[in-house]
């Protein structure tokens, strides 16, 4: 199963086991890692799960559509490796993928 | 004081149809919402998104669907109170009392939260200098434009209300349009009537800039914003407006007294009621084990609900269940009675 890596903003570093096909936003939220609230569920539709995608793996990600890009606009502090996790879904090629979150959500 | 049998807090489609589910039962009920429209997050967040899993409607939109609840729910008539929120609740003998931001007082047996994840709110600048400036030359929308005449106004924003306020200011205000990226998301036309505006003088377009800090004392002298890349600016502004859309946030509902789990309300599969009698919850706000947040869950949620309302609304009489192909009171009530 591939293993995620969640890097709080106070760098408390949470790494999980999470199953092909979920998002990274739901790998976070059932391993009850703080950081990511999700508030509409994962419809791409509030710009609450925003993350920093770690440099290395950044274009190994399936590049982000129009409605994130959007949507983005909304997020805390954005910057050019950011995402909505719950865009991004795992796969074994996600295998070590590290991610960090921002210091709100909003 | 508006006295009624049920309270509903929040108009999204959850809401609306608990109203029709009280109303077949004979209940009235009033719907309190934060926002200036009707429809929660399926009209605010995806208006024109397709749903696929609304039983019996193979496809419909945020939209659409709103639309079809509120033809549903007109025999009943049900009172919309828009841009209030319902900030405090109290007991009254066997009532509660509700009190909304705009100072409406209810009086009911009975509330239903049927709040989504709370009330929409606007998202902020997070410079810590705007809140000190909140409503004295920072502001989330704009309510009479005629306040920035001969102004300089920097507008912050990507979407349609930063493009089209940049656009109706910048006849009589001196206008920055500011963005983080060079692509607007707001409607093509608007953009490219931003840009024809930019390129005739009368409006200024800075991307891909954020904010950074503002600058003033008792009142705002200007602004700093930058680049990703650390590339600064500063910019003479009187007034600063932000409009990054809306976000949820659980706000007074937590002060209640109610259990609450991850921004959510336990609650009793039976009826749906919360910790507290006479308040319960449905739709994505509550919580249970199994709970799934789809709408077509809290339609189910709200049709329980309103049956235990029915109890504390009308103690003395009983309630007997029916259903609306057969019942000629729910068919009076409906509207829809025929001849024998």
């Amino acid at each position: 199963m591939p293993k995620i890596t969640y890097i709080e903003h106070n760098e408390k570093t949470h790494t999980v086991d999470v199953p092909n096909d979920l998002t990274v936003m739901e790998g976070a939220v059932q391993n009850n890692i703080p950081g990511i609230d999700a508030d509409c569920g994962g419809a791409c539709a509030c710009a609450t799960c925003h993350v920093y995608v770690d440099e290395k793996w950044f274009d190994k990600i399936e590049k982000k559509g129009d409605a994130e890009q959007d949507m983005l606009d909304m997020a805390f502090e954005p910057n050019k490796f950011s995402r909505l996790s719950c865009q991004i879904s795992i796969s074994d090629e996600l295998d070590g993928l590290v991610v960090k979150m921002p210091s709100k959500q909003a | 004081m508006i006295k009624t049998d049920a309270l509903v807090i929040g108009a999204g489609p959850v809401g609306l149809f608990a109203v029709q589910q009280l109303g077949l039962i004979g209940l009235k009920a009033e719907l309190v919402d934060n926002l200036d429209k009707i429809g929660g997050q399926c009209i605010e967040l995806y208006p024109d998104k397709p749903i696929y899993d609304i039983p019996a409607l193979p496809e419909c939109t945020g939209e659409s669907l709103t639309n079809n609840l509120l033809e549903q729910i007109k025999p009943f008539k049900p009172n919309f109170h828009l841009n209030e929120r319902v900030q405090e609740i109290s007991k009254e003998n066997n009532n509660w009392k509700i009190v909304t931001s705009g100072k409406k007082i209810f009086l009911a047996p009975n509330i239903i939260i049927a709040a989504g994840v709370g009330s929409f709110e606007p998202r902020k600048f997070l410079v810590k200098e705007a809140e000190k400036f909140e409503n004295n030359g920072v502001f989330y929308s704009i309510k009479d434009k005629t306040y920035f005449k001969n102004k300089k106004v920097c507008i912050f924003g990507g979407g349609d209300s930063a493009l089209d306020w940049a656009i109706e200011l910048s006849k009589f205000s001196e206008v920055t349009l500011v963005h983080r990226r060079e692509e607007f998301r707001g409607a093509e036309h608007s953009a490219s009537v931003a840009r024809e505006l930019e390129k005739e003088g009368k409006l200024k377009i800075k991307t891909p800039f954020q904010i950074k800090s503002i600058e003033g004392d008792k009142k705002i002298s200007g602004i700093t914003i930058s680049t990703e890349d650390g590339k600064i600016e500063k910019i003479d502004t009187d007034y600063v407006l932000g409009f990054f859309g809306l976000i949820m946030k659980l706000g007074p509902i937590a002060e209640w007294g109610l259990n609450i789990e991850k921004k959510t309300i336990p609650v009793n599969t039976e009826n749906f009621q919360t910790n507290k009698e006479g308040i319960f919850a449905i739709g994505d706000i509550c919580t249970y084990p199994g709970k799934l947040k789809l709408i077509l869950s809290g339609f189910h949620e709200g049709a329980l609900a309103a049956r235990a309302c029915f109890k504390l609304a009308r103690p003395n009489e009983k309630y007997r269940f029916e259903f609306t192909t057969t019942s000629k009171k729910m068919q009076e009530r409906l509207g829809v009675k025929k001849g024998d």
